[in-house]
């Protein structure tokens, strides 16, 4: 049985990424591309040490976001705003973090602290917006996507914070050493893997713990499962929104600290975004799993840390992204299908178990 | 009218003039068209946050047609390369069921990574064009201007004469080098708003959206209705992208639509799911994009103007019985006009953030008055109601 559940669950990724994989064969085939050559190219820059490490600090911010999204969409929640909720936690942290010279074990954790309390906050309004005055989750954390950019950009060009940091690059002032997170090697590479690794690896083993050993988790299921069930139980819906809410703009706002503490320990217009959406596929491909998810942060990983290497045999790197793309649209489908299949047979089960029942009878 | 006591305090003259107003309306297009784009799906029950990706697969559409056979190849071509991302979000929504925020963004995803990998491949080698940028689109779409009403107006206009001055740019700004683009969108404006309001088949297709169960029961092909919306969202999505490649710049550029699809999203809801207010919204925010590519005291001025407008509508609002809303109203108006007359120079942010935070200020304080479709963004399956 339990043989059967794994063999269930892993079906429909592995299924999807299959179809992905031969629709971007059959992309790069029409445009006369060497399929061997593409994948093999990125199949041996992939697995260098150096690269192994790069792809793992990659992973490290995509895991964060994705735990971020997960923990929404456990509860039917579609937190569309980590985009803006990592932007402004990475960015307030960082000025925080270039004024403070303390030793690391102080000014570490109210760095990581407080990029937590702004992403919070900042999903605080639209939990706030959806409990009290009924809008959806969905536009108004696409709306604070927006305006946190405005707000960032505002603040780096046009205030005090900002910095010239080299020739027209503005940033927050540089983090003092002392508030930088080691990070440590693996045999063979010669650059570092981000010391926020652990971090993540810690949330993901909290969320697991989260969802699945206390009565918060429980509750946060079955308000995601059957809404009406879980107040009818004495859930309160509302609190259960704001909470989850809450946890999951905390979590966003760690997605970039990995990068701002362990590289580049200042906060600029160049940082990188669009990595909340990256969570959305990747807590989609990961089923909300916390290993599923470290399984489709490291892939993706992989995908965007080679992909570079394809502009270097004369395939544009963008192949990746239609991959990517492609996997997340099959894989939602094989899920839907997958759990359509599980209720029919559910169904035919119960009806078999009533026709017994009524020839004994 | 208040935008002219708005223009007279502050002296920013370009507020209503004949330029200002007609740079508007042609931003206004493209979100305007995005928004109907969205309208169409969503009154079918399809929640449809794909726009940009759709949007994007237009403006690439454009760009590479529209190089090798002229505008009007590029203006078709934008129309299908939207329809069949359309298509695609209507395969993953409307037939495997999935959810269609997940589906949407897929397909934003997808529209990305396509259009960047085919630029890559097709326009690095072109003429004039690079790995992000099509070579020039060829030939013009008629643009019209009709001199008769527009001359005289914008003379008018350049007098600076208290609100008459104002709604002779406003007016000399409609019809001052009118895109065809333009005419058509006011067209398609009508047209949906007849189609889908006024005809047995909109209301057929409006019904999938209210309560597909009921529809199907009085025989109406519920998932067909729905593939007709999604595509039909596409192609207007994807002629939205058109204008900004064919009309705004002549060139497909990665990253033209800078968000667009999203704010059309934000027009339709803002109009209340419906066409005229989608008008008025796209108006407002193409307005409102316009001021920032402008100078400075225009947006002082806006900051009076949105002000002014709450502080009137706090009036309103209080009138008509709901005092905790007016107190709100009364207390932002408050806070913009201190913010006004505190400050001497606004950062061009301000008009950067105004959409968003003005969509976000409408849901807040009217979301219980707002009606959606009651079947939106509820997946249909037939034959099983849940």
């Amino acid at each position: 049985m339990s043989v059967k559940r794994i063999g269930d669950t892993l079906l429909a990724p592995i299924l999807a990424l299959i179809i992905a994989l031969i629709v971007t064969s059959a992309i790069l085939l029409a445009f006369g591309a060497d399929i061997a050559e593409v994948f093999g190219a990125m199949w041996s820059y992939g697995t260098r040490p150096n690269s192994i490490v790069l792809i793992l600090n990659l992973a490290t911010a995509y895991y964060l976001s994705a735990v971020a999204v997960a923990i929404g969409f456990k509860m039917n929640l579609f937190n569309i705003g980590v985009n803006g909720q990592y932007l402004l936690g990475a960015m307030v942290a960082a000025a925080v973090a270039g004024q403070l010279s303390l030793p690391g074990i102080i000014s570490l954790p109210i760095t990581i602290l407080v990029a937590m309390l702004v992403g919070a906050g900042w999903a605080g309004i639209a939990a706030w917006l959806k409990v009290s005055r009924g809008v959806s989750e969905v536009i108004s954390t696409i709306m604070l996507n927006f305006i946190a950019l405005g707000i960032i950009s505002y603040t780096i060009i046009r205030t005090g914070i900002g910095k010239d940091i080299a020739v027209n690059v503005r940033g927050t002032k540089l983090i003092p050493e002392s508030g930088w997170m080691p990070g440590f090697k693996i045999p063979g590479a010669a650059n570092e893997v981000y010391g926020f690794t652990l971090v993540a690896v810690a949330i993901g083993v909290g969320y697991w713990f989260l969802l699945n050993r206390t009565t918060f988790g429980f509750d946060l299921r079955a308000s995601g499962m059957s809404p009406s069930a879980a107040s009818a139980s004495g859930v309160n819906s509302r609190r259960m929104t704001v909470y989850t809410m809450l946890i999951s703009g905390a979590i966003a706002g760690l997605v970039a600290l990995p990068d701002l503490l362990g590289d580049s320990h200042t906060y600029t217009l160049n940082f990188p975004s669009g990595f909340g959406f990256t969570g959305i596929a990747i807590a989609l491909i990961g089923r909300n799993n916390p290993i599923g998810i470290a399984f489709g942060a490291l892939l993706w990983g992989f995908l965007d840390t080679t992909s570079a290497q394809l502009d270097l045999i004369g395939v544009p790197q963008e192949i990746v992204t239609i991959l990517q793309g492609v996997t997340v649209l099959a894989v939602v489908i094989a899920y839907e299908i997958a759990r359509r299949n599980k209720i029919r047979e559910q169904q035919q089960e119960v009806g078999r178990a009533l026709t017994e029942k009524s020839n004994i009878l | 009218m208040l935008l002219s006591i708005t223009r007279v305090l502050t002296g920013a003259n370009d507020l209503t003039s004949t330029g200002t107003m007609s740079a508007a309306f042609g931003l206004a297009v493209p979100i305007g068209l995005a928004g109907l784009g969205g309208l169409w799906s969503e009154r079918a029950g399809v929640a449809n946050i794909g726009l940009e990706g759709m949007m994007i697969l237009g403006t690439f559409g454009a760009g590479l047609a529209g190089w090798q056979y002229g505008v009007w190849a590029g203006l078709i071509t934008a129309i299908i390369f939207g329809a069949v991302g359309g298509l695609l979000f209507g395969l993953a929504t409307v037939t495997f069921g999935v959810d269609q925020i997940v589906a949407g963004t897929a397909i934003n995803i997808l529209g990305l990574g396509l259009t960047q990998f085919l630029a890559k491949l097709l326009f690095t080698t072109a003429p004039g064009g690079g790995a992000t940028q099509s070579p020039p689109i060829f030939g013009m779409l008629p643009a019209i201007s009709i001199p008769v009403i527009s001359d005289p107006l914008t003379s008018l206009q350049e007098k600076s004469w208290f609100l008459v001055s104002d709604v002779a740019g406003v007016v000399s700004g409609l019809f001052y080098q009118l895109s065809l683009l333009t005419i058509i969108t006011v067209i398609l404006f009508m047209l949906t708003k007849w189609i889908l309001w006024h005809t047995a088949f909109g209301l057929r297709l409006r019904s999938a959206g209210e309560n597909p169960w009921a529809a199907e029961s009085l025989g109406i092909k519920v998932n067909l209705y729905k593939y007709f919306a999604v595509t039909m969202s596409g192609g207007l999505a994807g002629l939205a992208g058109a204008y900004l490649a064919i009309v705004a710049t002549g060139v497909y550029r990665g990253g033209q639509t800078a968000g667009r699809g999203y704010i059309g999203l934000a027009t339709m809801i803002f109009g209340n799911w419906r066409p005229g207010g989608t008008a008025v919204g796209a108006t407002v925010f193409g307005y409102i994009d316009t001021l920032q590519l402008r100078d400075d005291a225009n947006i002082r001025g806006l900051v009076l103007f949105g002000s002014l407008l709450i502080l009137s509508l706090a009036g309103f609002i209080f009138k008509s019985g709901r005092r905790n809303t007016a107190l709100a109203f009364l207390i932002l108006g408050v806070v913009l006009g201190m913010a006004f007359l505190s400050t001497s120079v606004f950062p061009p942010e301000v008009a950067q953030i105004a959409p968003y935070l003005t969509t976000l200020i409408v849901l807040a304080t009217a979301a219980q008055r707002l009606r959606p479709p009651s079947a939106d963004g509820i997946p249909y399956r037939k034959g099983d109601h849940s």
